[in-house]
């Protein structure tokens, strides 16, 4: 760290500190920790891209399925589907899939020829009929359990910080499974394979309705800091309150995002720490010498597939991770807001801004790059509201003052070109 | 008669749809496989492309509908068109000239160009939204059906109706002639033979004094006109939302990539492929089985094989097995 960064994190920290200071702390504190968030996920895209140039769009699919895990993990259990009709049908009917995947691995190893086409289709296919006929009735019989407040099949009821690695876990398999299809093959075709996979686990969470509810939306999601309800009625807390000289509602609603604040600078602090480390390491040397130059690197026997589905897998875990603590900030998980353009191409603007290669520059660009998407919107409207004041009252006034909202993507648009035409090694290059 | 009603069930359900869908994917791989071909790169931004050429089809054909000018039973958007291509071609080129070009003087790999058309894919899509908003647009005028389902009915005494839309008799027809032009360019005209030879090898291309920026600007201009090509028809045939045009990008790819990218026959295989593929397996054969089989045997269940919310599971399987088994794709393409 020289004098420089430390001037660039100061510059966007002091930003969130006009904006405390200006608007409220609580919209301040609310975009400190959507860019915490955002940090860990550009720390995680930069480790594929930076150190080892895989180009990853699915995002969004990791973040979606990381948020999975705190459903899954801490919301209590729905006893009454727990029986071999229900739940326990449905994870037996999931076994049974792998299996017939696997049946088709093996055979695939095995056999030549037409006979492997042949076996192969014929095993996928009954193992698809087989596999519905046993999931169907199942997933009828959970949803069917007063589908108003349940019709899923919970959680386990166990802590909530206990979701942020199993987050972690489900990226990490996901990632897995389509870095082992695709990696190897042209890079382009990882980044199309990825597209697909984000749209796919969106679409299965939005739809699987047994599994989190779907797109009616699981809400009170368990927390792991207190109440704001619960501080507001604690004798000790509102005399800290008043000694700081504020209104109980305001302090405590600050208390729990500064908690939270703490919470993700811990995990932002241990990630950086370890990514710092690795890239120091012999590992990381080996990385960067494998992204540089692939065929030399493969020359000194380095095996690349195999390094470039390493840090794929890592990579995508971080990013579901911070799936998981984005859900659990929100106390809920919500599949109809996972939008690509929101949560894969931003996060790319933030590596790319940042600075990619650099574990710090990503760090820079998710809080930079977080706080322009929040604030651009507002300055679009009132810029609008400048260039149309003028103006007489009619359908083109309302049509671009309407239209306003969607500057945000334009601005990102151009940021991250001109960044990369004049500026491509970003606001920390890497050294 | 239940062996033709259970034929028209299938022509009505399956085999129109997913023919005017083929031909839409199809135009729109076209393009994909030709910017690939040409400048190798993939171009994220050809959903967008499409998006904001229709976007501008809509908009004049609501300005020719207000001063009274239409087609008749075809639809507006039709005199539209040439207007959409003329201002998509104008686009792109500019962005040729603003973006693309300092990359392609610079040799940069390929994936740093996909990443830009990842950013020109942004522009282009606040560009659309701020033009046209986000809601869900229908601008089909002109006459609805081509056959409508009860005078089929009444025609053929048959219980199941036929109902082939304009718009879809519209797509087919267009992408015939369109895909005809477009190989009597690419192997007939000079300017064609040259882009092959630049797609071939760009060196040798480039020893036989082929111009570069000549070449590559013609593949722009051609590119957005089947994109737009692509985007208005897709609108007629369904209609217009800018999200939707940006999710065709996976169909659309992977009809590139399945065929065999950089290859324009391909992308016209994939295209149909993954559009049969996709109506096939999420349609509910129960109507057609109930007609074919004897009554003993009629399903009880939809004989649905996989619920419509997941049909870019279906182009994305054909893209993994292409990816696995065969990655140059069915018809040989150029990338490995």
């Amino acid at each position: 760290m020289n004098l420089r960064n430390i001037l660039l994190f100061a510059a966007v920290f002091g930003l969130i500190v006009i904006e405390g200071m200006t608007a409220s702390w609580n919209t301040a504190l609310g975009i400190l920790n959507m860019g915490l968030i955002s940090a860990i996920l550009a720390l995680g895209v930069n480790m594929q891209w930076g150190y080892a140039g895989l180009f990853n769009v699915g995002v969004v699919g990791f973040v979606a399925i990381g948020g999975l895990a705190p459903v899954l993990v801490a919301m209590p259990p729905v006893r009454e589907v727990w029986t071999t009709d229900g739940a326990y049908r449905i994870f037996f009917a999931l076994m049974v899939g792998a299996g017939v995947i696997a049946a088709a691995i093996f055979l695939n190893r095995r056999l030549k020829g037409r006979i492997r086409a042949l076996a192969m289709t014929v095993t996928l296919i009954a193992g698809y009929f087989a596999y519905r006929a046993l999931l169907d009735p199942a997933v009828e019989f959970v949803e069917s359990f007063e589908p108003s407040k349940y019709g899923n099949i919970g959680g386990l009821g166990l802590p909530v910080l206990l979701a942020w690695p199993v987050g972690a876990l489900f990226a990490a398999g996901a990632a897995w499974a389509i870095g082992k299809t695709a990696l190897g093959l042209r890079s382009d075709y990882l980044a199309i394979a990825t597209l697909g996979i984000g749209e796919i686990i969106i679409a299965v969470m939005k739809n699987e309705d047994w599994l989190a509810r779907g797109v009616k939306n699981v809400i009170g999601i368990p927390r792991p800091v207190p109440y704001e309800v619960d501080l507001q009625q604690d004798p000790g807390f509102l005399e800290f309150a008043a000694s700081m000289g504020t209104d109980p509602m305001t302090a405590s609603t600050i208390v729990v995002k500064l908690l939270y604040a703490a919470l993700f600078a811990t995990v932002l602090l241990v990630l950086i720490w370890g990514a710092e480390l690795s890239l120091r390491s012999p590992w990381g040397r080996m990385m960067r010498a494998i992204r540089d130059n692939e065929i030399a690197a493969e020359a000194m026997g380095k095996d690349v597939t195999r390094r470039h589905l390493q840090i794929f897998v890592i990579g995508s875990a971080i990013c579901g991770l911070a799936g998981a603590m984005m859900v659990t900030l929100d106390s809920q998980l919500t599949p109809g807001t996972y939008n690509p353009l929101r949560f894969t191409f931003l996060i790319w603007v933030m590596v790319i801004v940042g600075g990619s290669g650099n574990n710090w520059g990503a760090i820079l660009g998710g809080f930079l790059i977080w706080f322009l998407w929040i604030k651009v919107e507002p300055w679009g409207h009132a810029l609008m509201g400048l260039i149309t004041s003028g103006m007489a009252d009619g359908a083109l006034k309302t049509h671009l003052q309407e239209s306003a909202a969607h500057m945000r993507l334009l601005t990102m648009g151009l940021v991250l070109l001109l960044v990369l035409r004049f500026s491509p090694r970003g606001l920390i290059p890497e050294r | 008669m239940d062996l033709l009603n259970a034929i028209v069930v299938l022509l009505n359900f399956v085999v129109i749809p997913a023919a005017s869908y083929g031909a839409q994917l199809a135009l729109g791989a076209l393009g994909v496989t030709l910017i690939y071909g040409i400048l190798r790169f993939s171009n994220f931004a050809h959903g967008d492309t499409m998006a904001f050429g229709t976007a501008i089809v809509i908009l004049v054909t609501w300005a020719m509908q207000a001063a009274g000018i239409g087609l008749g039973p075809l639809p507006t958007a039709l005199l539209a068109l040439p207007f959409g291509i003329a201002a998509t071609a104008a686009l792109v080129l500019a962005t040729d000239r603003v973006v693309y070009r300092f990359y392609r003087r610079q040799k940069a790999a390929p994936v740093i160009l996909v990443i830009v058309s990842m950013g020109v894919m942004f522009v282009m899509n606040g560009v659309t939204r701020f033009m046209i908003g986000v809601d869900e647009i229908r601008f089909e005028d002109g006459a609805r059906f081509l056959i409508n389902a009860t005078e089929f009915r009444k025609m053929t005494g048959l219980k199941e109706g036929l109902a082939f839309k304009t718009s879809q008799a519209l797509t087919i027809v267009t992408a015939v002639i369109v895909v005809a032009a477009l190989f009597w360019f690419l192997n007939r005209t000079r300017t064609g033979k040259s882009m092959r030879a630049y797609s071939d090898n760009e060196d040798l291309a480039l020893l036989s004094g082929i111009n570069p920026e000549r070449v590559v600007a013609v593949t722009w201009i051609i590119a957005a006109g089947l994109a737009v090509i692509a985007g208005t028809l897709y609108g007629l045939d369904k209609a217009f939302k800018p999200f939707n045009y940006f999710q065709l990008l996976l169909p659309v790819f992977a009809s590139a990539i399945v065929g065999g990218l950089g290859n324009p026959l391909g992308a016209i295989a994939g295209g149909f492929l993954i559009a049969f593929s996709e109506v096939g397996l999420t349609y509910a054969w129960k109507k057609v089985a109930t007609y074919v089989l004897p009554e003993s045997l009629a399903p009880d269940g939809l004989l649905q094989i996989l619920s419509t919310d997941y049909k870019f599971a279906v182009s994305f399987a054909l893209l993994v097995v292409v990816l696995l088994f065969k990655p140059t794709g069915l018809f040989k393409g150029k990338a490995v």
